[in-house]
């Protein structure tokens, strides 16, 4: 392959080597009007500090449009252009174009410019998935994709999208007299997704904003190793998800802790699971029952016994069936089925 | 040099002053070439997509240097090439019929936020049902987001136009998108002899896209497309407004200016007169259907029947004061017109009922504007049918009263 692609150098953007080594200067700072607690926003806080000022950032219509830019403040330290709720990975691209081909014919100087774009899970999983998909086919280009998630049209004053939770409640998957459970989809794997598909991607990873310092290396990660990438990171939404803004980073931490959002990353081919997700894993910790986590949000208070059993044994298939937890859903026992396999 | 439009022939082309016999799809081709365009996006649609099959020869051939992205979707193809605009590079874009309808919130978004395309339009009629021929509601559609709209009906025109087109849309003044309509297949597809500008000249013409502090790099911190609401939106639509306001003077002074470098004029940009000088009664349209209608004028005039012919080139800007002048000394006026526009008043097609808008404000008389939908679906508009159209506009002059709109070339 390598002769066939040809990337543009990277920026080497080191991990930060823990909290303390993380630098003051903000590049998302004040400016925007999310709500108390949101994560999402907390994400671009991060994501922006861990890129730093040699960046252009294109953010899909979703909260991290309206809620962030509106005429006339902006939180962005960094260049940054609304795109469509479907153009994430569309505007990577072309940005990305343009700095190739003007650096080529020396209208700008030479040098490595991160290329960022965002979308919510709206516009990540559904509307956007194929433009992202094609992007992350274009090995030529050095650009970041992330999903920030959290798990709804938030925007649009809370509907499902295809990675909202089994049974969540929202204004379009509303409890009723007659149907308790109107959103009886799974949510999508866009991370596995992303990796099973696009052989070619170097760099794809799960974070989480509970997990800051893991968050900002992988964003790091990904603009150093260069290519098309994409980082899915969860985002616990108080006005979404329905609980005080104050639990947002104890509802991250569930997540993990549950098993239901495993963290991990990527690399060339090489799977990697992070702190306690390795450790579940590893055997060395056991996963919290779901209803821990899932009871703390009002959008699972009409949640029955039966709801509950349902949405862990989903988890716990997962973790025992699942070829890769988290990452695969091929499942183990075809593969003890098929005596080839033996 | 001749150059094949079939699969490509292995010797290098040198365009250099040079006569080629191309179709309207190279000829924009050529012009991608002649004007350095940085990001080409393409997607397959019928029948605008050869052109990117010969930029993407050009390419590979190491004739065009630019980054040629094969996207998914035109909605992808599209919003790819707005942001490389937005991030200062000269961009070429394109699609037909319901791709370019797919294209739609790319192509609403472009325009607002003052990013300068230029895109080939290959005129084809909109699904459903399917139909690879020309019909023009494809880039009518956007008539009203502030794209810039041309119909061309030669190769020659197809590629001095692009030209025309970046200096235009790149100019600050305007810095908005113009799509070049050719017709699908009747001029995508059909070669003929096109003098191609020497690159000196070209450079002469055209300079360096600048975006100047508009530019979108790490160098100049703006952020682009803030939610805006009832705050602010009515001013900046005004900014776009007033592009509009600008639009006719630059295009002429574009004009002039391509007539001084290359040597050829079109004389009046917005719109091309054939024989009307003595005409009692006048035809108007857009695009290839100018030669049929030519081919009859010409027979007609034979018989002594005084018929002229307006083109219409320039769509958006309407230049609604100077065409009502040209035509208010007609005594009808027949609009041969290959759109439909459902519902509309007195059912006409887009470019009588706006002609129409023109004529009953600045017209000092009233002829008759007969509309005659004609040639729909790619079907080939006739001398018989022009002959048909321009016995109904006679009529119509000589006080038999007309429908405001007739179908022509019906079966049935």
């Amino acid at each position: 392959m390598s002769t066939y692609v040809e990337t543009e150098p990277t920026q080497n953007l080191e991990a930060f080597k823990g909290v303390k080594k993380v630098p003051y200067e903000e590049y998302f700072t004040s400016g925007h009007r999310t709500c108390e607690g949101c994560e999402s926003a907390q994400f671009m806080r991060l994501l922006a500090k861990a890129a730093g000022p040699r960046t252009i950032v294109t953010g899909a219509t979703g909260c991290m449009y309206v809620a962030n830019t509106s005429y006339y403040s902006t939180p962005w330290g960094i260049p940054w252009m609304h795109t469509q709720l479907g153009a994430a990975g569309s505007s990577a691209l072309g940005t990305a174009a343009a700095l190739r081909a003007l650096m080529r014919k020396g209208v700008f100087k030479k040098e490595p410019i991160n290329v960022i774009a965002f979308c919510g899970d709206g516009g990540g999983a559904d509307m956007g998935l194929a433009a992202i998909s094609a992007a992350l086919t274009q090995a030529d280009y050095n650009l970041l994709i992330v999903l920030y998630d959290n798990e709804s049209y938030a925007n649009t004053g809370i509907q499902v999208s295809s990675t909202s939770p089994f049974g969540a409640n929202s204004t379009f998957s509303t409890p009723g007299k007659l149907k308790r459970i109107m959103h009886n989809r799974w949510k999508k794997n866009v991370a596995g997704l992303m990796i099973a598909g696009h052989p070619t991607c170097n760099y794809v990873a799960t974070v989480s904003t509970s997990y800051a310092l893991q968050a900002m290396n992988a964003v790091r990660r990904a603009l150093t190793i260069g290519g098309p990438t994409f980082i899915h990171c969860l985002n616990p939404c108080p006005k979404g998800w329905d609980f005080d803004p104050a639990a947002a980073l104890e509802l991250g931490n569930l997540a993990v802790n549950t098993g239901i959002w495993p963290l991990y990353e990527v690399e060339k081919g090489e799977l990697k699971l992070y702190g306690k997700t390795r450790e579940i894993a590893e055997g060395r910790f056991k996963r919290l029952p779901v209803a821990d986590y899932l009871l703390k949000q009002g959008r699972f208070a009409h949640f029955t016994e039966e709801d509950l059993a349902y949405f862990q044994s989903q988890v716990d298939d997962m973790w025992n069936n699942w070829l890769v937890p988290g990452v695969i859903p091929l499942r183990k026992k075809a593969e003890a089925a098929n005596p080839a396999a033996k | 040099m001749a150059t094949l439009t079939a699969p490509p022939v292995k010797e290098t082309r040198k365009f250099e002053e040079q006569e080629a016999l191309i179709t309207g799809s190279e000829a924009i081709a050529v012009a991608c070439k002649l004007a350095n365009v940085d990001v080409v996006t393409a997607y397959p649609i019928r029948p605008y997509d050869t052109v990117m099959n010969y930029i993407s020869q050009l390419v590979a051939d190491g004739e065009l240097d630019c980054e040629f992205i094969v996207a998914e979707g035109e909605h992808s193809q599209f919003e790819i090439a707005k942001h490389a605009s937005a991030c200062g590079a000269r961009v070429f874009c394109g699609s037909s019929g319901v791709g370019w309808m797919y294209a739609m919130e790319a192509l609403t978004v472009t325009p607002a936020l003052r990013i300068p395309m230029v895109a080939l339009v290959g005129n084809r009629t909109l699904d459903d049902p399917g139909a690879f021929g020309v019909e023009h509601n494809d880039a009518l559609s956007v008539r009203d987001l502030g794209w810039m709209l041309v119909w061309v009906d030669n190769a020659q025109e197809a590629l001095d136009t692009a030209l025309i087109a970046y200096r235009v849309a790149e100019d600050r003044r305007m810095f908005v998108p113009l799509a070049i309509s050719c017709d699908g297949a009747f001029l995508t597809h059909s070669q003929s002899l096109v003098k191609v500008p020497a690159a000196e000249h070209v450079k002469k013409f055209l300079p360096r896209y600048d975006r100047g502090d508009l530019l979108l790099h790490p160098d100049n911190v703006i952020s682009v497309a803030p939610q805006a609401n009832e705050d602010w939106v009515m001013e900046i639509r005004r900014q776009n407004y007033e592009v509009t306001e600008r639009a006719c003077d630059v295009i002429r002074e574009v004009y002039a200016e391509f007539e001084r470098i290359f040597g050829r004029t079109y004389g009046n940009p917005f719109f091309e007169e054939y024989r009307t000088e003595d005409a009692d009664v006048v035809l108007l349209g857009m695009g290839t259907l100018s030669t049929p209608v030519k081919v009859t004028i010409d027979k007609l005039r034979q018989q002594g029947k005084k018929v002229g012919f307006v083109r219409l080139r320039w769509f958006r800007p309407f230049a609604g004061k100077e065409i009502a002048k040209a035509l208010e000394r007609f005594q009808a006026i027949g609009v041969i017109e290959r759109d439909l526009s459902l519902g509309s008043p007195d059912l006409s097609g887009v470019v009588a009922t706006e002609l129409r808008s023109a004529m009953y404000t600045h017209a000092s008389t009233r002829p008759p504007v007969l509309d005659f939908l004609c040639g729909l679906g790619g079907r080939e508009v006739t001398v018989e049918d022009v002959e048909r159209i321009t016995d109904l506009t006679f009529q119509a002059a000589n006080g038999r009263p007309q429908p405001l709109t007739q179908w022509i070339g019906l079966r049935g």
